[in-house]
């Protein structure tokens, strides 16, 4: 009774149509079908935030999302944040010079959703940037490092737009 | 953690979402997902059927019509977050809605969703009783009203047929200037409330109260609307005094007990964040909002 369907999805710009199982979720097809490994999975019921993507603009949890549900949509994956090949995203940068990742297990989740919100509040306080990530786990850093840089970040793409 | 095998099926309105209901057995409406995808996965639920309604665009709107707020049940968390209606007229909704989860699943969870999945500890659920909602459920017989306090028929369980869903939620409004003061207590941002109270006031000229509702969220199988307070707050002088009197009448509320929390705790948090939400609310009486 395996059901079958065919999507087709815009992933970090590129796009692409496949056939899928309809229980497939989102984030194993990103990294499955896709070969897009840089969405992790942690917890797989919507606690740990690492699989978090950006839907439509949005973030959302991979993990709690249906690749069929994707069909016409635009996702954008932590693959596609960095402007091109040889760049990183201000964010990015701002947690290499802050040490705001070690194991790097939550950086993926940390990344998109710190992407969205700074898009939405460009000049976020520390208690914000904090409320903005509580809904991603991070074991090894205690957090300092990912607000420090979440901080640096804003000041950097406020400083060059 | 992968969700077991079922048919999926989109359908575009509410009629097709009907017939699917009375068609089909064993079947799930995948709302916003943010607990029936969990439960997919750790297969606490085997549908043999996913209803998908997130295509069914009829079902997301905010309207205000007759002196209430309607929000179609596939209306996102986030829209109503930031819905300037909602902040301009219903207040205590917008303050509850913060404080649901985070922003990764206010993108995607829903207000229908929330209130079917009926925790008795959400905050969607604690505030649509405490606003004295009623919900609009569509079936293969046609469109019906329920009021919220008879929504729940008992723990998670709410008063749905089989062919029925959840269509809609009218809200009714509370006057320009009302208090509304929605407060919890969760052991982290974004859980769930272990213990939260919602308190809304409407004081005459004179200072005296005219109207309180205050409700319980997370203390029992269903939010509880503590009566004995509302009446003696009612014709009341406002004061820090009189809400630290009537926020004592909670300790008498039955409450659960459970691997959160012992009934004792659940007690004492009732006092306290129920005079917390009333202190909350006087002191947005009157107040213009933004």
């Amino acid at each position: 009774m395996t059901d079958l369907r065919t999507i087709a999805v815009t992933v970090n710009r590129s796009r692409y149509e496949q056939t899928v199982e309809v229980r497939l979720t989102l984030a194993d097809f990103l990294r499955q079908r896709l070969g897009l490994t840089g969405t992790h999975l942690g917890c797989e019921h919507g606690v740990c935030g690492a699989c978090t993507i950006l839907f439509d603009g949005r973030s959302a949890r991979a993990c709690l999302m249906l690749a069929v549900q994707a069909d016409g949509h635009d996702i954008l994956t932590v693959e596609g944040i960095a402007p091109g090949p040889d760049a990183l995203h201000p964010l990015q940068e701002a947690f290499r010079d802050h040490h705001g990742l070690q194991c790097g297990f939550c950086t993926p989740g940390m990344l998109t959703t710190l992407v969205e919100f700074l898009r939405d509040n460009p000049d976020p306080s520390e208690t914000e940037i904090r409320v903005a990530i509580s809904g991603n786990l991070c074991r090894c850093t205690g957090y300092q490092g990912i607000v420090d840089a979440a901080l640096d970040a804003a000041r950097r793409m406020r400083a060059a737009p | 953690m992968k969700p077991p095998l079922f048919h999926y099926h989109d359908p575009r309105t509410v009629p097709e979402i009907v017939t699917l209901l009375g068609r089909l057995d064993n079947a799930r409406l995948l709302a916003g997902g943010q607990s029936l995808m969990p439960m997919l996965n750790m297969r606490f639920v085997l549908p043999d059927h996913v209803i998908d309604l997130n295509r069914v665009a009829e079902l997301a709107f905010i309207t205000e019509t007759d002196g209430a707020l309607s929000i179609g049940a596939m209306t996102r968390q986030r829209d109503i977050e930031f819905s300037a209606l909602v902040a301009r007229r219903c207040p205590l909704l917008a303050g509850a809605i913060r404080q649901v989860g985070h922003r990764q699943t206010r993108n995607r969870g829903t207000i229908g969703g929330s209130l079917c999945h009926l925790d008795p500890a959400a905050e969607l659920v604690t505030a649509a009783a405490a606003l004295d909602a009623t919900v609009e459920v569509t079936g293969s017989r046609g469109a019906r009203r329920i009021a919220f306090a008879d929504f729940p028929r008992g723990y998670m369980t709410p008063a749905l047929e089989p062919d029925e869903l959840l269509s809609a939620v009218h809200l009714p409004l509370w006057p320009d200037g009302h208090g509304h003061g929605f407060v919890e207590f969760a052991r982290r941002h974004g859980d769930f409330a272990i213990v939260s109270a919602a308190a809304l006031l409407e004081l005459d000229d004179s200072g005296r109260i005219k109207r309180a509702a205050l409700t319980l969220g997370g203390v029992g199988p269903a939010p509880v609307r503590v009566r004995a307070l509302e009446q003696a707050l009612t014709g009341q002088l406002a004061s820090a005094a009189l809400f630290r009197e009537a926020s004592a009448l909670c300790r008498d509320v039955e409450v659960l007990e459970d691997v959160h929390a012992p009934a004792s705790y659940r007690q004492h948090l009732a006092v306290v964040l129920s005079r917390r939400a009333l202190e909350q609310a006087h002191a947005r009486v009157g107040a213009v909002p933004a």
